[in-house]
């Protein structure tokens, strides 16, 4: 088989293209240029589009005796994930822009162009098992990255291969050491790979300016603060939101509402949501019946609850979840999967949390 | 595999390695005193005379560097900052946009740094500058500090007339420096009959080492050094001298010169083929650069308009880098032009300057011929283009 190892630099592409290498598979590497504005090695940044990076990644390549290119995919990325993760935040929703870099770029861009030259299949590093066109969790339930692949449909995954899904990160790093990669021992990126700093509230102040508006008490209605944008808070957030109560007792956001740049703060009893409707939803295979009983997962680094999924108006989701959940931010994929202990988790698909 | 890279650079000569070999088994510093220093110093001297002999320069004239990037930096800077000295109205670089990048960053980072003016100049439609456009550019010359125009194009293999240029240019006191990498061995290339103040040249593409060329400079042109030490180079390159690469750099000069005329005669007929193979394999591809039969002057004694061994082709619809990859796993080697240190590809800056549009800029191949280069490199290559700019086609943006 003919597979393009998308290599970013880091040491799970970089394990996951060696493995496909191992297969006998025949193995090209690309790294995407991303960033339209790219870290010189001087600068020492790191992130996932750096000059470093796709050195790093073309010193695997070399070493696995690779063909090795570099695509420049910066405009599409600015297009469809910067602006829109940007777009997003501005209207108040708290984006996933690795969620939505798989979806546009990493499963549309590049796997079909991958497709039309004469590639089989994209093979990517991530913490996920796909089996038999099935995408599940990996073993590794620390690393598993299937909730920012929940929105992949079955074409996408048959154009998939992540061969590091049935691994735990510890032996990633080990079978890279034991081929000598430089990477083995280079740190896990957990930052969003535009913004290396780190400061998703400065980038966002930088490219929507300074809107202040008032932080209010959703008890007593009284203004308990002021903020320098909406776009800095997301629903269920603690901490940062500058606020002084009387009581001591913390503050969730409930609610941003952009228009009037009021962020809505509550004790823990009102954060919490038993309700969820979604957008229309995606299925990474057969659409199922509903209703169904699943597992909802709200966010990137939560655990999944129990749950019933029905058919919503205009096409949505209405997901009731058995316990209510503090932090269901609008614009958070709500990820469902059917569970199983043994092989894993199964991804039924996901629906873009509406509000 | 099949090579068609040579402009990127080109298989070292046995008789480059036997000379290289030899010096490598010796010891001497050329700068010291002693038997072992006079040795090392009579290899580099006679190297360098040989070397000027080939590229009708003196010896004097000849400063060894570490390749044509050092060469273009130098020239570019170094004029600029003696000239500049010498009047502070001399701030204005005059250069093509369709420079090699050792020039064109060298002036930007003049003009970012140093309080340079840069003016571009015109180009013609296959790539020429012409002397009207340098003259132009020039004005009355007095506030220009240098003006740089490369022999012949290293993506487009277009061949300007430098010694109309130096002409030109010396008409109103301005130094013009050439950057000749692609054309020493290509086309006829004389550094006193040419006029020009500064030469740039380097070894690997004439079946030398990688990290040897040399700048030629006349001896009434005042420059000033980048690497200060131990005065070497006419105390404008200072640096202990790299003798191996140096007799290696010498014989390959000599070799590529004095096979010139035989060579080109052989690379312009089998380019011929490849370009009009491609052409009829895909009809819709088009050939940049001037016309493969151009001459400089409109006769032969003028020397031809394009360097005989460079085919340069865009393919409307595809993306070059697609079709590169394409046929690399076909085991055809070339190249799109120039990539930035990420490997990023990116429309050519050269086709760009010619005023070609945007996806021809993105779409281009250059096949480039040399010394090893044979009939079924070329037949290697019509084999599988068609197949390949189809399927780069289908692959779209």
């Amino acid at each position: 088989m003919r597979v393009l190892a998308a290599m970013s630099g880091g040491v799970d592409s970089a394990v996951a293209a060696a493995l496909a290498v191992d297969a006998g598979h025949d193995v090209t590497g690309v790294h995407l240029a991303l960033s339209p504005e790219r870290q010189t090695l001087r600068s020492g940044a790191r992130g996932c589009c750096s000059v470093e990076d796709a050195h790093d990644a073309r010193r695997v390549a070399d070493e696995l005796g690779i063909p090795f290119y570099v695509w420049d995919l910066a405009e599409r990325f600015t297009e469809d994930v910067v602006d829109d993760f940007v777009a997003e935040y501005a209207a108040g929703r708290t984006p996933n822009p690795c969620l939505r870099c798989n979806e546009r770029i990493k499963f549309t861009a590049v796997l079909d162009r991958a497709l039309a030259l004469g590639f089989d299949a994209v093979v990517t590093g991530h913490h996920a098992r796909l089996v038999d066109g099935q995408l599940r969790r990996s073993v590794d339930a620390a690393k598993d990255q299937s909730y920012v692949l929940g929105v992949l449909t079955a074409d996408q995954l048959a154009g998939a291969r992540f061969p590091l899904g049935s691994m735990t990160k510890e032996r990633v790093r080990a079978i890279a050491a034991e081929r000598g990669f430089a990477v083995a021992t280079k740190p896990d990126s957990h930052d969003i790979c535009f913004i290396p700093d780190g400061d998703t509230r400065g980038f966002l102040t930088r490219r929507l300016g300074v809107h202040p508006g008032p932080v209010v008490d959703a008890a007593t209605g009284t203004t308990v603060g002021t903020h320098e944008g909406t776009h800095g808070f997301t629903v269920g957030q603690r901490r940062g939101l500058g606020i002084a109560v009387g009581d001591q007792r913390p503050r969730y956001v409930l609610s941003i509402e952009p228009v009037t740049r009021t962020v809505t703060v509550g004790t823990a009893d009102l954060a919490g949501v038993a309700g969820v409707r979604t957008a229309p939803p995606t299925w990474t295979g057969p659409a199922p019946q509903l209703p169904l009983r699943a597992e909802v997962q709200l966010r990137a680094h939560s655990a999944a609850v129990p749950c019933r999924v029905a058919a919503g108006p205009d096409g949505g989701l209405v997901i009731d979840l058995d316990e209510a959940q503090r932090g269901v931010a609008p614009g958070q994929s709500a990820v469902l999967y059917a569970p199983d202990p043994v092989r894993g988790d199964l991804v039924l698909g996901q629906g873009t949390v509406a509000g | 595999m099949t090579y068609l890279d040579h402009a990127a650079t080109t298989p070292v000569l046995p008789e480059v390695l036997a000379a290289m070999t030899e010096q490598w088994g010796r010891v001497g510093n050329a700068s010291s005193l002693h038997a072992g220093g006079r040795a090392a110093r009579r290899a580099a001297e006679q190297s360098r005379e040989r070397l000027a002999e080939a590229l009708g320069a003196r010896p004097s004239e000849v400063l060894f560097t570490g390749g044509g990037t050092e060469s273009d930096n130098l020239a570019v800077k170094g004029l600029f900052w003696a000239r500049r000295e010498a009047d502070s109205r001399r701030r204005r670089l005059v250069v093509s946009p369709a420079e090699h990048h050792a020039v064109l960053d060298s002036a930007e980072w003049l003009a970012k740094h140093d309080g340079a003016e840069v003016t571009w100049l015109s180009l013609t439609p296959t790539g020429r500058v012409t002397p009207e456009a340098l003259a132009d550019a020039l004005g009355n010359g007095s506030d220009v500090a240098m003006a740089s125009v490369m022999w012949a194009n290293n993506e487009i293999g277009t061949v300007s007339d430098v010694a109309a240029l130096a002409a030109t240019a010396h008409a109103v006191g301005v130094p013009l420096h050439t950057d000749a990498v692609q054309a020493v061995g290509q086309v006829p290339v004389d550094f006193t009959a040419s006029g020009v103040d500064a030469l740039t040249m380097t070894g690997h593409k004439l079946g030398g080492p990688m990290g040897a060329g040399a700048l030629l400079l006349r001896r009434d042109v005042e420059c000033t050094p980048l690497l200060h030490g131990g005065g070497q180079e006419r105390d404008v390159r200072s640096g202990t001298l790299d003798v191996p690469a140096i007799a290696g750099l010498a014989v390959a000069a000599t070799t590529a010169v004095t096979s010139r005329v035989d060579r080109a005669a052989r690379l312009a007929a089998l380019r011929d083929r490849l370009v009009a193979g491609v052409l009829e394999q895909v009809p819709d591809a088009q050939l940049n650069g001037a016309p493969l039969d151009d001459l400089l002057d409109g006769t032969v004694a003028g020397g031809p308009g394009r360097l005989p061994g460079n085919a340069h082709l865009s393919f409307p619809g595809a993306e070059g880098d697609a079709l590169l990859m394409l046929l690399d796993a076909r085991g055809i080697e070339c190249s799109t032009g120039s990539a930035c240190s990420a490997g990023v590809a990116r429309p050519s800056h050269v086709l760009t300057a010619v005023g070609a549009e945007a996806d021809r800029a993105r779409s281009s191949l250059r096949f480039s011929l040399g010394s090893t280069s044979t009939d079924d490199d070329v037949d290697a290559l019509l084999a599988v283009i068609a197949p390949v700019v189809e399927r780069a086609r289908r692959a779209g943006r």
